[in-house]
């Protein structure tokens, strides 16, 4: 899966790792800035009130 | 990918250029997307353990440093009517004006700790869910408490760890730190006395008068309370403060706003 990525992408290593790092960067600010946070209060089962 | 000379038969190919003979197989494929949803849980909870309460807390600070200039425009605008006739710089005097109950989920102050960094400032917004209030906005104010400056007892409540952590460092707390809650009025000092740890069923501790049933407000106070131990539904840790003055926005920011902490 990861290998075809690699394959199909174009130019020379470095432009690949360059394409790639960018991927993962984007991948990541993803997962942090909008899935995690949407996803947070369904796994978290903090109580902070008296009731 | 296919560059070479073309048209050699399967056979000698394979012959000719080892390679790895599957591209994609359907076991590598389940191998790396299980690799994947692992680094992703391991992402999940270090986002949840630091890099996301770095994001959210600060994103919130930013938030209420921008109310905090709205209401200081809001009132440059439209002074009140000739409040300064106290300003002799005697603040305790000064009768504090008390907002009506907020609206569930609605933005009424801000509240600084000195104790907690110079730089430390958290929303407090009407009603205790989480899913309306303490985990998109930051601190709740319990339902039917008094708002800050009234006789009672001001009851709040936030996390202590995910969704921006406001109340992170409440056992850090010591005897006499400020508390300070800002509204579009003025700020509100108390001063912390006091922590108790106690079941997730004692309400007894945002009574009036806190754990005194039956007891009229004969004072005024403020009930933090907040998850404990760290990451636990167990108990809560609950933080106690009384009102020290009330200073009016035509008074200026009070000193304890940003007073030195040792």
């Amino acid at each position: 899966m990861y290998g075809a990525l690699w394959r199909v992408l174009p130019g020379p290593w470095w432009v690949r790792l360059l394409i790639v790092l960018i991927l993962v960067a984007a991948v990541l600010y993803g997962l942090f800035f909008y899935v995690f946070p949407w996803v947070g209060p369904f796994l978290n089962p903090q109580e902070v009130t008296v009731e | 990918m296919t560059d070479e000379t073309p048209a050699p038969t399967r056979r000698e190919r394979r012959v000719r250029t080892p390679r790895p003979r599957r591209r994609v197989s359907v076991i590598g494929v389940i191998g790396e997307l299980l690799i994947t949803a692992g680094v992703v849980a391991l992402l999940y909870v270090s986002w949840q353990m630091w890099i996301g309460d770095i994001i959210i807390g600060s994103e919130r600070s930013a938030e209420a440093r921008e109310l905090s200039e709205e209401w200081q425009q809001q009132y440059e605008a439209t002074p009140l009517p000739a409040p300064t006739a106290s300003a002799t710089g005697e603040p305790a005097a000064v009768e504090p004006i008390v907002l009506p109950e907020a609206a569930d989920a609605e933005i009424f102050g801000n509240m600084y700790v000195p104790r907690w960094g110079a730089d430390y400032v958290q929303k407090i917004a009407g009603g205790t869910t989480r899913a309306r209030t303490l985990d998109p906005i930051g601190i709740g104010h319990y339902a039917g408490t008094p708002m800050p400056g009234a006789e009672g007892n001001v009851a709040l409540a936030a996390h202590r760890t995910t969704f921006g952590k406001p109340f992170n460092q409440i056992a850090d707390l010591h005897v006499g730190d400020a508390i300070v809650i800002e509204t579009a009025d003025g700020w509100y000092t108390y001063r912390f006395r006091t922590l108790e740890y106690v079941q997730p069923d004692q309400v007894e501790v945002i009574l009036p008068v806190p754990q005194q049933e039956g007891v009229a407000a004969n004072g005024r106070y403020l009930t933090m309370t907040s998850c404990s131990p760290m990451y636990s539904l167990a108990e809560r840790i609950v933080g106690y403060s009384v009102f020290e003055s009330f200073t009016p926005r035509s008074a200026g920011a009070p000193a304890s706003l940003t007073e030195a902490v040792t």
